[in-house]
């Protein structure tokens, strides 16, 4: 469902005497439909950036990343919206939505893009709400007041709304408590359970080793420094 | 490739562009305006036009409106009769198209209300110009759409100039989109408004952009905005377009000096 195959990417910074800094080299990855691979490496080693690339944000300079049958790295900006919508979720480590727009339509909003109606999608965001233990009282308010924990609930709510074949996971059960470190992981099950393709990082080292079939270390992708 | 259904990609790249520029160029004698400017915008899209003071995102706005006439290039529009390029277009069929196919949405409400009008005289204005007659349905359809852009319907008789700058723009919305065009222009459509207010406007935006499955072009500084706003972002610099792509690729792995600066130049967005 993920093929990445020989990515490289540099960064250039112009307004910085026109600095280039290669960053990565050679990525080669696949992750199957069912399968979760977990990205591993110090920080500052390019997951962040790996898994930016296949989410679209990050462009690649070369190579491939196919996710379901479209190659992220060469794709007309609409085929990125059409995939993001459809197939490709994402689940980061920050909330970024339109203040106050109350929790529950924040969750719904990704299966209202998909043309879900309105009362579905909302009995489904109120789902994962009360799996994820978000209070009831506060799904009518914006979660940009919530607290860092909550915020990453709601997050991980919007992010498992729809049921995506294909999902990037940043760090899902950081700064949460044993239960619902508990809560998300089966979700995580669940998906993988159901077919879906994951991606993550994950620092949490019982969670990895619980969920990932598979690690790959990304420091196999630096750049060589050239001798 | 397991159970994903390709066909999306089918849909996707079968898709007609709702409007088509080609090599737009307007100068104002020896200034330019913009330049050699060409895009296609899709059915459901939001682009995004982001630049500083004098980069030629209104200019280019109000070529691609019909409020000024470019020096060259072609603007073509998918209209329910084929492909017409709106730049040759007569100015009474630009003007049709600009009552029904299309709306503009401008920074000051003023500029976009009839002030001496009440608000159910605003909004029921526009369909009458699109052959509404019946006094009883334009009213019911006025205080639906006052309703949909959160305008309270006792409010209905009551002019403009009597609202506050947020309620004129929801309301100058509901003017606009009340005949259901496909594709709404909005120079700046939440400047000058309280932040707050924004957040709100921002909503109802996004909202009717979904349901009515419109397109948009959006004129703006506000980096955040078009954060969440616009599915793509166009940055204009000295009336060329410098970059575009991907709102969240432009923003977060910006390829063009210019856009880097732009991006650093802001306090987290």
């Amino acid at each position: 469902m993920i093929e990445i195959r020989d990515v490289a990417k540099s960064f250039t910074l112009h307004n910085q005497g026109a600095a280039v800094i290669p960053v990565m080299a050679g990525a080669n990855l696949a992750v199957g439909a069912g399968e979760c691979v977990g990205l591993i490496g110090a920080s500052g080693a390019g997951k962040s950036t790996l898994m930016r690339m296949v989410w679209g944000n990050y462009l690649a300079a070369s190579g491939s990343i196919m996710v379901a049958g479209l190659d992220v790295a060469q794709a007309a900006p609409r085929q990125i919206i059409a995939l993001r919508r459809q197939v490709l979720g994402y689940v980061s480590q920050f909330l970024r939505v339109v203040p106050r727009v109350p929790t529950l339509d924040v969750v719904a909003e990704p299966l209202l893009n998909l043309g879900v109606p309105v009362d579905q999608a909302r009995a489904r965001a109120a789902e994962l709400l009360a799996r994820l233990n978000i209070p009831e009282r506060l799904w009518a308010l914006s979660p940009t007041t919530f607290s860092g924990g909550e915020q990453q609930r709601v997050n991980i709510a919007r992010g498992f709304a729809h049921r995506y074949p294909v999902m990037l996971l940043d760090e899902p059960t950081a700064s949460l408590d044993a239960v619902n470190r508990e809560v998300v992981l089966t979700l995580i099950e669940e998906a993988k359970a159901r077919g879906a393709a994951i991606l993550g990082i994950f620092h949490d080292e019982a969670a990895r080793d619980r969920v990932c079939d598979r690690v790959v270390d990304v420091r196999a992708f630096t750049p060589k420094v050239a001798a | 490739m397991g159970a994903v259904d390709l066909s999306i990609w089918a849909n996707v790249n079968e898709a007609t562009p709702l409007l088509s520029v080609q090599g737009l160029c307007k100068n104002y004698g020896a200034r330019v305006g913009c330049a050699h400017v060409s895009f296609d915008l899709f059915p459901g899209e939001v682009l995004g036009i982001v630049g500083e003071s004098g980069s030629g995102k209104s200019t280019l706005l109000s070529c691609l409106a019909g409020h000024l006439k470019p020096d060259q290039g072609e603007v073509i529009f998918q209209t329910a009769q084929g492909p017409r390029d709106t730049v040759v277009m007569a100015e009474a069929e630009r003007r049709r198209m600009a009552r029904t196919d299309w709306a503009f949405v401008h920074q000051n409400p003023r500029d976009g209300l009839r002030m001496g009008v009440s608000a159910g005289g605003n909004v029921g204005e526009r369909l009458m110009a699109v052959g509404a007659r019946h006094y009883r349905d334009i009213r019911a359809t006025a205080v639906d759409w006052l309703g949909r852009v959160e305008i309270a319907s006792d409010r209905i008789d009551d002019r403009p100039r009597a609202f506050s700058g947020g309620m004129q723009q929801r309301l100058q919305i509901a003017r606009n989109l009340v005949t259901g065009p496909r594709l709404v222009f909005m120079d700046e459509p939440t400047g000058g408004l309280d932040v707050s207010v924004q957040a709100r406007l921002l909503d109802l935006l996004r909202g009717l952009v979904r349901e009515m499955g419109l397109s948009a072009i959006i004129v703006t500084h506000d980096l955040a905005v078009v954060r969440l706003l616009a599915d793509r972002l166009m940055v204009m610099k000295g009336g060329h377009v410098v970059e575009q792509g991907l709102t969240d690729q432009v923003l977060d792995d910006p390829q063009h000096s210019y856009t880097q600066l732009l991006v650093s130049s802001v306090l987290q967005v």
